[in-house]
């Protein structure tokens, strides 16, 4: 696969079709990958890899790549696909300047996911069939895929991209029973106070370090309201903690109606908060009061908060399927 | 506890002057009427409103007046905007002195010396200018060459006319950007009155302005066979601490708040060019 | 040297706990761990390292300065400090240890921050050799023996106890307040310990890692590579590294409205972050370029410039961790230092 990808990024440069590449870059240990782009065959030699590792979205980095002139390839896993079209519906990406290759994608996990089960002094990373073999410090260890893949692939909800100019690898269906809301209505069904001590501990690790903020393509506002003295709300750390909080809820209200559920968000968190059920939620409560909706599904039809209509959902049905139980 | 940096200490404004348009300048004691600390010209203090904002301004009166320390402030942000608008009387915080000032008992004693302003710029250096006339006989010949955007713009004008112009031993070079009605003095950018002006190579320069004026003299001085080392700036960043702690005054590995505000340019050259 | 058995470790704390706050690294919801307050029951993580450093003790994320009140034309000034408790923090690695000395370097470099003083002065360092270094290690790379911790006292840990040694006056004191739980040993099995431990070092991916090239010397040369742009290609600037960096001290001060008043208070704040250096007339940090070229200069070049060729970094290896795009000081020294040969 990363040959093919390779060898097809070369040709376009070749032929002046893109004059620059949109990828992942190796890094030190096996399973720190950097976004990069690339701008000759030298250079995606030297560093290209498409792997299991290659979690980051690069659609965000379209927005400013998109504007520096000359066409840039960029390769897009289908949660990426979503990510990309939803910038394009909002204007942020210019679709005449990037040349999309979709990419088969069978699941990411990273380093800390390695970590978490219980692997490390890595020194090396393969691949075996379903199995990840990783040489370490303190011995071999194997480990199945299945078993480190980030949460968000786990509850994958289409591995079918919708958007590119071409595809690499096989193509995935839709899996509408992917039970990514599975967590949401958990939480759901707890009490209000279970459910606030819930959140009151996963956001209580924030150290506002402002990863998912910026990692997020939904949030790409040049100036956001957390940075501007005038908004009143802009702090580095919260003066007192509850508005830690604070930051997450009102980061998911901007987001809402437009999040793709790529999952960045907690992927980036370093304290491993689940922020990703922020977002599902308002997901959620958005398919159940104006009808299933997938953001980034296509980049015409009209969005269900920026459209009125008259059978829009009334306060009260808001106020009882919100959650007030 | 001894008194902690970062805990100002109080001052009230008994005197507001308006300069200019957008420049004012605040006269500062602390309670009990006297000067709240002593300062070597070219240093700067913090002052605060609570609620509003904290900021670094350069104190634009000379060490030798006893009474009371001065700040020219020009409006241009939140805090500067709340200064604007305040009364006489009104209390702030304040804190310092901070920074390094202009080497007035060291290597500038003895010297003939060339002060080159723009707009505000002239406000560090009133500092040092009155000191020096405070302090004559250890100073060589002085000039001014100061520049505005308009007549209304020339900061501390009335001294400069009364005071300063009327010294037999410094002469005052004015200058405003474009023509004016009621103005037969030089119309000219600085850079370009420096060079017309061409002054003597034996002269030691203080220069304070906008960063595009800086440049433009300096190349100019340079043309006219002035090095590095005899002109002299005062630089100006964001600041928080004020004491070289929180890192964000850095210009390389120096910080403005505390191995500057003044700098030398040979200094200046062995840094980054990021300011 | 003296020792504990492990199973004695519990009452051991507790101990500690009667007359000083005492805080170990513990496991947290998200299986990560972190320094919490000792409390009964509460068990000594095995992870390597917490994800937030050991710098929070000294350097807190917000901190209160100074209330005001102010009334029509006059402003009330209250310092807001009280006594500072005595605390002990357990569990502390050599890396995060050796930050200290370096945060020391700014806070109490005069003018003396008192609010880092005082936490100084009331805060008693036990360090916990370390047995088992990952890839992103790299503390050898400054000089630091991850066996041999410094601290006001030093432990290993081994499968059956503990083992102590005091280096300071505050560690003798602590040590000799619970003298009565502790008993003499024999340092062999510390120094085994310490074999193997660098044995594994030796090994270690990054153990041939230097910034030897880098210092004031260097300063334009390093700060002029056009190899910035690439390496801050894809920096989202979202400032994990900083507040996750056990050397990173870089501070806000900003002022608070409680609706009783103003409370200044400073927190901290990151150089990658786009208000940094924001002034009413310009920014000269205007890309992440610049802000990202920043936090690396300093590190490797300005600092060690300003403190006698130190370097700004412990090799403590979060960074490489938890950059959400994996970008980190390893991989900037490694790609600008073909420039300096």
């Amino acid at each position: 696969m990363q040959a093919m990808m390779i060898a097809r990024a070369k040709e376009l440069l070749e032929s002046g079709a893109v004059d620059r590449v949109l990828g992942w870059k190796t890094g030190e240990f096996v399973y720190d990958v950097t976004p990069a782009v690339f701008t000759s065959a030298e250079e995606l030699d030297a560093g290209f890899v498409y792997d299991e590792f290659c979690g980051p979205n690069l659609s965000k980095y379209l927005i400013s790549e998109s504007r520096k002139g000359g066409k840039v390839l960029a390769f897009l896993k289908p949660c990426d696909t979503y990510s990309f079209n939803q910038l394009l519906k909002e204007h942020r990406i210019l679709r005449e300047n990037v040349y999309v290759i979709g990419v088969a994608c069978e699941g990411k996990t990273d380093g800390e996911m390695l970590k978490a089960a219980g692997i490390k002094g890595i020194t090396g990373i393969r691949s075996e069939g379903g199995s990840l073999v990783a040489d370490t410090l303190y011995g071999e260890k194997t480990v199945k895929k299945a078993d480190v893949l980030h949460e968000r692939c786990l509850c994958c909800k289409s591995k079918k991209h919708v958007v590119y100019d071409e595809l690499i690898g096989e193509e995935g269906e839709p899996d509408p029973g992917c039970g990514r809301f599975d967590m949401v209505e958990k939480i759901e069904a707890m009490t209000a106070d279970e459910r606030f001590a819930f959140w009151r501990g996963e956001l209580s690790r924030c150290i506002r370090c402002n990863a998912c903020r910026n990692v997020c393509p939904a949030c790409s506002c040049e100036k956001c309201v957390f940075d501007n003295d005038a908004s009143g709300i802009a702090q580095k750390a919260a003066a007192d903690d509850f508005e830690e909080n604070m930051f997450h809820i009102i980061r998911a209200f901007h987001v809402a109606g437009r999040c793709t559920d790529c999952g960045e968000c907690s992927r980036v968190c370093p304290q491993h908060i689940p922020l990703h059920l922020l977002n599902r939620k308002f997901i959620h409560d958005i398919n159940r009061f104006y009808g299933e909706y997938q953001a980034g599904e296509d980049t015409d039809s009209r969005a269900p908060l920026n459209t009125y209509s008259t059978g829009d959902v009334e306060p009260s049905i808001v106020y009882e399927k919100g959650g007030n139980r | 506890m001894s008194q902690e940096a970062l805990i100002p200490l109080l001052g009230v404004v008994t005197d507001i002057r308006i300069d200019t348009p957008d420049v004012k300048t605040f006269r500062v004691v602390g309670l009990d009427g006297k000067k709240v600390f002593e300062h070597v010209p070219g240093q700067c203090a913090m002052l605060s409103i609570p609620g509003v904002g904290e900021a670094m301004f350069s104190i634009t009166s000379s060490p030798t007046n006893t009474e009371y320390m001065e700040f020219s402030i020009k409006k241009c942000g939140c805090l500067t905007s709340w200064l604007h608008q305040m009364d006489v009387g009104q209390q702030i915080t304040i804190r310092g002195p901070y920074g390094n000032g202009f080497p007035v008992e060291t290597a500038l004693r003895g010297k003939d010396l060339l002060f080159i302003a723009g707009g505000i710029g002239l406000a560090p250096l009133r500092s040092v200018i009155n000191y020096v006339r405070d302090k004559r006989e250890n100073y060589g010949n002085i000039q001014i060459i100061y520049g505005s955007r308009s007549m209304d713009d020339l900061v501390d004008y009335k001294e400069i006319l009364d005071e300063w112009m009327r010294d037999e031993s410094i002469t005052v070079n004015l200058t405003i950007d474009r023509e004016q009605e009621g103005w037969d003095g030089h119309v000219g950018f600085v850079p370009n009155y420096v060079k017309e002006l061409s002054p003597d190579l034996g002269k030691t320069v203080l220069m304070c302005g906008p960063p595009i004026m800086i440049k433009f003299t300096l190349a100019g001085l340079k043309e006219l066979g002035f090095s590095d080392t005899q002109v002299y700036t005062t630089m100006e960043l964001r600041m928080k601490c004020g004491v070289g702690k929180c890192g964000r005054c850095n210009i390389g590995n120096k910080y403005v708040c505390k191995d500057g505000p003044v700098f030398r340019f040979d200094q200046l050259g062995e840094l980054p060019d990021e300011y | 040297m003296q020792k504990l058995s492990l199973e004695k470790l519990g009452g051991f704390f507790a101990a500690i706990a009667e007359k000083a706050a005492l805080y170990l690294p513990v496991d947290n919801a998200a299986g990560q761990a972190q320094y919490q307050r000792w409390s009964e029951g509460a068990v000594l993580s095995s992870a390597l390292n917490t994800v937030r450093s050991a710098k929070d003790f000294f350097f807190p994320q917000t901190e209160n300065l100074v209330d005001f009140k102010l009334k029509g034309k006059t402003i009330e000034i209250t310092d807001p400090r009280t006594e500072q408790e005595d605390f002990v923090v357990f569990g502390v690695r050599a890396c995060d240890a050796r930050s200290f000395s370096i945060l020391d370097k700014v806070f109490l470099a005069d003018p003396v921050d008192g609010y880092y003083k005082a936490r100084r002065e009331h805060g008693t360092i036990v360090t916990l050799a370390c047995t088992e270094p990952e890839e992103t290690c790299f503390c050898q790379s400054f000089g630091i023996d991850p066996a041999e911790p410094a601290g006001d006292v030093s432990c290993w840990k081994t499968g059956t106890d503990l083992f102590l040694r005091a280096n300071t006056e505050k560690g003798e004191a602590l040590l000799s307040s619970l003298s009565a739980l502790l008993e003499e040993a024999d340092e062999a099995p510390v120094r085994a310990q310490q074999e193997a431990t660098r044995e594994i070092l030796k090994k270690l991916p990054l153990a041939a890692f230097t910034t030897e090239s880098f210092g004031g010397d260097v300063l334009k040369k390093v700060f002029d590579s056009e190899k910035w742009a690439e390496l801050s290609q894809s920096c989202l600037g979202c400032g994990t590294c900083t507040f996750v960096c056990p050397t990173c001290q870089c501070y806000d001060i900003r002022d608070f409205d409680t609706g009783h008043g103003v409370r200044r208070f400073r927190c901290w704040d990151s150089c990658m972050y786009s208000d940094f250096t924001r002034m009413a007339h310009g920014n000269p940090r205007l890309t992440q370029k610049e802000r990202f070229r920043q936090r690396f200069m300093h590190k490797l070049v300005y600092f060690p410039a300003n403190n006698n060729g130190e370097y700004g970094c412990v090799g403590c290896g979060r960074c490489l961790a938890k950059c959400p795009i994996h970008m980190n000081i390893v991989k900037v020294a490694k790609t600008l230092e073909g420039e300096l040969k």
